[in-house]
């Protein structure tokens, strides 16, 4: 009980924030098979290993904030109130998806959650932020618009021209740079000027700061410090979040280039694993409840699976719907 | 002859131009330490070495412009956009710089570049990753646009292309790459803007290019069932365009249908159609029949997918249309 009492944290916020990247982790997983297994095509980016970042973020939020975002963001999505399902149905290209299968691995969005996609032209979603912010500042709202990116994005033209309009007219965007250490094959540093992609922000004179993106809980409160007071005085941020993918870039990319060492570094540091240790010392969960709460959540991905199998496949006359709207 | 793959032919011709120029560098996203994206240029790091070969950042806009910089003043830059759809953020620097710079300096700087990519749909990839984009590069004046159908064509074209002295676009096929055709052991150059007769006939002449002309080949094939001889006209060059080729055909078949994976507005396809019923008007004996792209972004589901593109079947339609016959 000692332990107990020195915890900063509420044990039901632990637990959900626990089963949430563990959700995340295993949701990941089951879409790799189903790709695997030929349930459906095209590009397929996983979030696995960077789930702390996705969790420690989404709790920092309200609902009424804003969110975008590159093509790894399946969990960003669910995260942000999407439901599994209706992910994983997109994914399948069915008529149950979020998008009702015209967006599929990339294109997930949800006006109702504030979810502005899903975007696959890296760094494009960059500016769309800015855009956001300054429709939040224009209507004097104290919501915040995050906007996620890569490392490797962080060279798109686009993004310092957004930078330096975020920073102009000081508009309450709060851009996390997922810093995985790669774009595809590519070592962020052989193609960077910097080292730590968090310098960027000085030739705007941004608020800037890093966060060891392997540790939810220390996202968790640095990037609520963050938010809080973005709510109260609106100006841009940018935060490089350290994280690691363990996979490919894709399902199709072996990724080969770097060392299993350096993967089973990361590994060794996992954010799962990591609050789950917490969790146990702290007498807030034993190893049983943690396994239990896994057989929960993997009972609920083949609910989740089952659910998208059956959905329909969209009539091929939808195809006409939504270039536009009346 | 030797079977090989369209990416080794494209390979083979970047190669042997580079051995034969020292000014000649190729760049772009993981073509180097990763040997490409779609493995195209397979060992062309290890045969060159890194003065030779660069992998960039993601900066489609900023490597375009740098190797119109580098052409210039002396240089020979190949430059390879991993697909189009990224293509399209260094659209400025192809636009307004490349094609202009030889003009508007009075012929005092000429721009030796190549510009290569992947064009057009490959497979589930949704409305961002699916896009053709030759009318719009071939509306352009001061630039040449080039789509191979084979890796015979590909690599004679490709090293046409790397030897001229103006800005020259080059469209691939991430669906293309993996096709096998005869490529000869020696040295051999396909001058730009010829085309070329790819299964000769006599009812009706089909124009197709790229991966449109596999299309307009199994619909050929199909039509020869039925008793109808098609002739398939592949123009390898979009600008220039070999007109007489076309036009002599089209004297000889009196009916032409054309198949063109871009949209239908305003389609390559629309300007081939407007020419010939200007120079052929009276050897026509029916309207020329265009097969595109239905007019909306690309869906991710497969059937819709399906829907949108040319196939076999809408092409042997539009053959029986001119043909006057079910
Ligand atoms: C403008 C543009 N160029 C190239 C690509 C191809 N591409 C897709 S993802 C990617 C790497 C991006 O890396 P990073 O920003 O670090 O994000 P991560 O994949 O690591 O999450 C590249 C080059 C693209 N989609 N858009
Ligand atoms: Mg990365």
């Amino acid at each position: 009980m000692a332990a107990e009492s020195k915890l900063k944290y509420d044990r039901d916020f632990l637990i959900s924030v626990y089963k949430d990247m563990l959700f995340g982790r295993r949701f990941e997983e089951r879409v790799n098979q189903a790709y695997q297994k030929g349930k459906f095509a095209g590009f397929c980016h996983l979030h696995i290993g960077q789930e702390a970042v996705c969790i420690g973020v989404q709790r920092s939020l309200r609902p009424s904030d804003y969110m975008i975002s590159g093509y790894r963001s399946h969990t960003q999505a669910i995260a942000k109130g999407i439901d599994a399902k209706a992910v994983l149905s997109e994914l399948f290209g069915k008529s149950d998806g979020c998008v009702r299968g015209k967006g599929g691995s990339m294109h997930m969005f949800s006006k109702e959650h504030r979810f502005l996609g899903g975007h696959g032209i890296v760094g494009g979603q960059t500016p769309i932020a800015a855009g956001v912010g300054f429709a939040i500042k224009y209507d004097k709202a104290d919501d915040v618009m995050v906007c996620y990116l890569g490392d490797g994005a962080c060279n798109q033209g686009q993004f310092f021209e957004a930078l330096n309009m975020a920073a102009a007219w000081d508009l309450p965007v709060l851009y996390i740079i997922e810093n995985n250490q790669y774009g595809m094959g590519t070592d962020f540093r052989r193609v960077t000027s910097v080292e730590s992609l968090a310098k960027r922000a000085l030739a705007f004179d941004i608020d800037n700061s890093q966060v060891d993106g392997m540790d939810v809980l220390k996202v968790y409160d640095h990037v609520s410090s963050i938010v809080s007071k973005m709510r109260k005085k609106p100006k841009p941020h940018l935060l490089e979040a350290h994280t690691y993918r363990y996979r490919g870039h894709s399902v199709s990319d072996p990724g080969s280039y770097r060392t299993k060492d350096e993967v089973a570094q990361f590994q060794a540091r996992d954010p799962i694993t990591t609050l789950g240790d917490y969790l146990k010392k702290h007498k807030v969960a034993t190893e049983d409840e943690l396994k239990s709460w896994d057989r929960e959540i993997k009972d609920q991905m083949t609910e989740i699976e089952a659910f998208a199998d059956a959905s329909p496949k969209p009539d091929v006359s939808e195809l006409w719907d939504h270039v536009f709207v009346d | 002859m030797a079977l090989i793959q369209f990416r080794e032919a494209i390979g083979q011709a970047m190669a042997e131009e580079m051995a034969r120029d020292d000014r000649i560098f190729l760049m772009g996203e993981e073509v180097a330490q990763y040997n490409g994206a779609y493995k195209v240029s397979k060992g062309l790091l290890e045969q060159f070495g890194p003065r030779r070969v660069w992998d960039s950042p993601i900066s489609e806009a900023g490597f375009a412009g740098l190797g119109i910089g580098a052409a210039m003043v002396g240089l020979r830059p190949i430059i390879e956009m991993m697909t189009w759809n990224f293509g399209i953020q260094g659209f400025d620097q192809i636009v307004n710089h490349a094609a202009k710079m030889c003009y508007m300096s009075g012929g005092q700087f000429n721009v030796p570049i190549v510009f290569r990519g992947p064009n057009g749909a490959a497979h589930m990839l949704g409305s961002q990753h699916s896009q053709s984009f030759d009318a719009m590069l071939t509306n352009v004046p001061g630039m040449k646009v080039i789509s191979p159908s084979t890796p015979y064509d590909a690599k004679g074209l490709l090293k046409s292309a790397i030897r001229d002295n103006n800005p020259v676009i080059f469209l691939e096929s991430e669906m293309m790459y993996g096709m096998k055709g005869e490529v000869p052991e020696g040295e051999y150059l396909i001058p730009i803007g010829v085309g070329d007769i790819k299964r000769a006939g006599e009812h009706v002449t089909i124009i197709a290019w790229n991966k449109m002309l596999h299309v307009a080949m199994a619909a050929a094939e199909q039509l020869a069932e039925a008793g109808i001889s098609a002739e398939v006209l592949d123009p390898r060059t979009l600008q220039p365009l070999d007109e007489d080729l076309i036009f002599n055909s089209v004297r000889k078949t009196h009916r032409l249908v054309i198949v063109d994976e871009g949209w239908d507005f305003a389609a390559t396809s629309a300007q081939i159609s407007d020419r010939v019923q200007k120079e052929c008007f009276d050897d026509l004996d029916a309207p020329v029949a265009r097969v595109n792209s239905l007019f909306v972004p690309m869906p991710y589901a497969e059937d819709l997918e399906h829907a949108v593109l040319p196939t076999a079947e809408r092409v042997v339609a539009a053959v029986k249309e001119v043909m006057y016959v079910d």
